[in-house]
């Protein structure tokens, strides 16, 4: 298959030049996430200076803690060690899935929380709640944790394929069309969370509105579990998606005289942004913005190949999510901020930005 | 010498419409074929048949022996390329990354070399490392040449000569870049390519190629050496307009248009 056997050297000394410059940017990435996570850790409503860190971490228990540190180790292992885990991979899902879904929708206004498929899934799993509460789903109410992610994957699936099917028309899509679909479809699924609304009752109300305005402060180890798996997933789909996604920025037609299998290539985007949104949600709510200024201002430094943007995509998000959510749990303290409300505020003008750069091309 | 691509009685219907009405064709290696006709003929659904991009109504597309259906989306794009009428890319890639997907899985050095000509053969070598959505229409339309170049290069490294099809190529080219791709074309087809362009203008299309393929209203009216298919006639009855077809001293018809033909009574 190779073009010539004698390029062969100096094609691996090429490569690894790329290699290095991709390399180098994961590798910033990992460090400035492994900052924000050290500073998540002892920021919060029981401050951890660094200098008892290692100690409340058991880095150096040397048999039995003192009181100081076993308050520290039990806050740290049981609190905000899993929210901080949690927070991080949430992060990466979002802003991977809102990455993978601009290069499906070849546009980089394409966003899971804006267009309704984050609320499809809040949708989704607040019915879930709501009908294991009522007397009919009274046999799988033991299941609820388990269901809510099922529900809420299968209630942002619904949303993408109706998406993907009202705004492309023979293999090209309309960018217009998508979002103004994009709003119709936030109406409809903001009507259903409505409806519930009205026929939750207190406490039923309290997790529904837990939903719409996102909350990191109910992540557990058990939930990080949830997220795991499909992160993991996510990171190997992305590599095998990686190259199909740059030809679909060309269309649909060239991307296949390219050679790629676009249907299946758009079976496993939709599936994997709905899997990804939808497990997110199920344990943080809707967040938005996460997955548009992660991949925009990633775009501006590394460039819009998939390859390297997806994996980046996924440790940006996690930093500023874990950033976002350090914030939240501080700015107002004792009490805490939604962090929905955090990345609107910072993620709308940045949307607005990109927004006022496109109107200069005729695509919009 | 046996054909590269065949078609056999093609149809092709959307709803009501047929849009391609039985067409039979046969192109073989090293031939440069051009396909004219009025808007709405039925060309780009031809091509597109073609490329095994749409599947037909009915009929049958044979690419080097092998019926169409039967090859991947992989496979195809080893053997035949094709350059799109209109493509509009939103993500800045550069000039040498959008040139580069065409290589597929080959990495940038294995690719260099056919990339560097690819680029030189367009005039986009000082291009190179610009975002393809900073230039202009023209300059993207010979990016993407380039890139189908690339394709084609790559595709015929591994399995010998293939099929370059090219919808419009020069819609948005100036006279000079419009003569360079129908050179770089035509020493594709030097090479043993079978080359097939849809091309609106009549001289451009005279000038590429040695056989013309006619469509009107989704049957082929016409299919031959230039010199039989350009006649006063001919154009007549699919342009409905006058015009005076002169021969040049190489024996190569030229056309020019007259006036317009007085309305049919319907």
């Amino acid at each position: 298959m190779s073009v010539a056997i004698g390029t062969e050297a100096r094609s691996r000394q090429r490569s690894s030049t790329g290699r290095r410059s991709a390399s180098a940017a994961i590798s910033v990435l990992l460090a400035a996430l492994a900052a924000a996570t050290i500073i998540a850790v002892t920021v919060g409503a029981a401050g951890i200076p660094l200098a008892r860190l290692p100690a409340a971490l058991g880095l150096f228990s040397d048999g039995v803690a003192d009181a100081v540190t076993a308050r520290d180790q039990l806050v740290l292992w049981s609190i905000r060690i899993p929210r901080i885990v949690a927070t991080a991979m949430v992060g990466g899902l979002l802003a991977a899935a809102g990455a993978i879904m601009q290069g499906l929708f070849r546009n980089p206004l394409a966003d899971p929380a804006l267009v309704g498929v984050s609320s499809g899934g809040a949708l989704a799993a607040a019915a879930a709640i709501v009908f294991t509460d009522s007397r009919f789903g009274e046999a799988l109410r033991v299941l609820q944790a388990e269901l809510l992610p099922l529900a809420a994957f299968a209630g942002s699936l619904l949303t993408t394929a109706i998406l993907y099917g009202i705004s492309s028309r023979a293999g090209r899509t309309s960018i217009a069309i998508f979002l103004l679909a994009g709003v119709a479809v936030t109406a409809i699924t903001n009507a259903g969370i409505g409806l519930l609304v009205f026929i939750a009752d207190d406490r039923q109300l309290r997790d529904i509105t837990f939903w719409l305005l996102g909350s990191m402060s109910g992540a557990t180890w058990a939930k990080a579990a949830v997220l795991a798996p499909v992160l993991a997933l996510g990171l190997v789909a992305c590599a095998f998606i990686a190259r199909g996604l740059d030809l679909l920025v060309l269309g649909e037609a060239d991307a296949f005289h390219g050679g790629v299998d676009v249907e299946r290539l758009k079976r496993i985007s939709i599936v994997m942004v709905s899997a990804m949104t939808g497990v997110a949600v199920s344990i943080s709510g809707v967040i938005g913005f996460v997955g548009i200024v992660v991949p925009h201002l990633l775009r501006l430094v590394i460039g819009p190949a998939h390859r390297l943007l997806l994996p980046a995509s996924m440790l940006l998000g996690a930093i500023l999510m874990v950033g976002a959510d350090t914030l939240a749990r501080t700015i107002v303290a004792p009490a805490e901020m939604p962090i929905g409300i955090l990345t609107a505020a910072v993620g709308a003008p940045v949307f607005l930005g990109i927004l006022l750069r496109q109107r200069g091309l005729a695509s919009l | 010498m046996s054909a590269v691509i065949e078609a056999r009685t093609l149809i092709k219907r959307a709803g009501r419409a047929t849009l391609l009405d039985g067409v039979d064709l046969n192109i073989t290696a090293g031939e440069m074929v051009a396909i004219i006709g009025p808007n709405g003929a039925g060309k780009s659904t031809l091509l597109r048949l073609l490329s095994g991009d749409l599947r037909p109504s009915g009929g049958k597309v044979r690419l080097k022996q092998r019926d169409i259906r039967t090859l991947t989306p992989r496979e195809l794009a080893g053997h035949r390329a094709m350059l799109s009428q209109h493509v509009n890319v939103t993500f800045p890639f550069t000039v040498e990354e959008i040139v580069l997907m065409g290589a597929g899985d080959r990495s940038p050095r294995e690719a260099g070399g056919l990339v560097d000509a690819a680029l030189d053969d367009v005039g986009l070598t000082h291009f190179r490392t610009r975002q393809l959505p900073t230039l202009s229409g023209g300059e993207q339309q010979r990016a993407h040449f380039a890139r189908v170049l690339v394709q084609l290069a790559c595709g015929e490294v591994a399995h010998g000569p293939g099929l370059l099809l090219l919808d419009e190529p020069t819609s948005s080219l100036d006279l000079r870049h419009q003569i360079d791709l129908v050179e770089a074309a035509r020493r594709r087809a030097a090479g043993g390519t079978a080359v097939i362009a849809i091309l609106h203008d009549l001289n451009l299309a005279i000038r590429f190629a040695e056989r013309l393929i006619v469509l009107n209203g989704g049957r082929l009216a016409a299919d031959g050496p230039r010199a039989d298919v350009v006649t006063r006639e001919t154009i007549r009855d699919i342009f409905e307009i006058d015009a005076v077809v002169h021969t040049g001293d190489d024996g190569v018809p030229y056309v020019l248009p007259q006036s317009m033909r007085a309305p049919s009574p319907r």
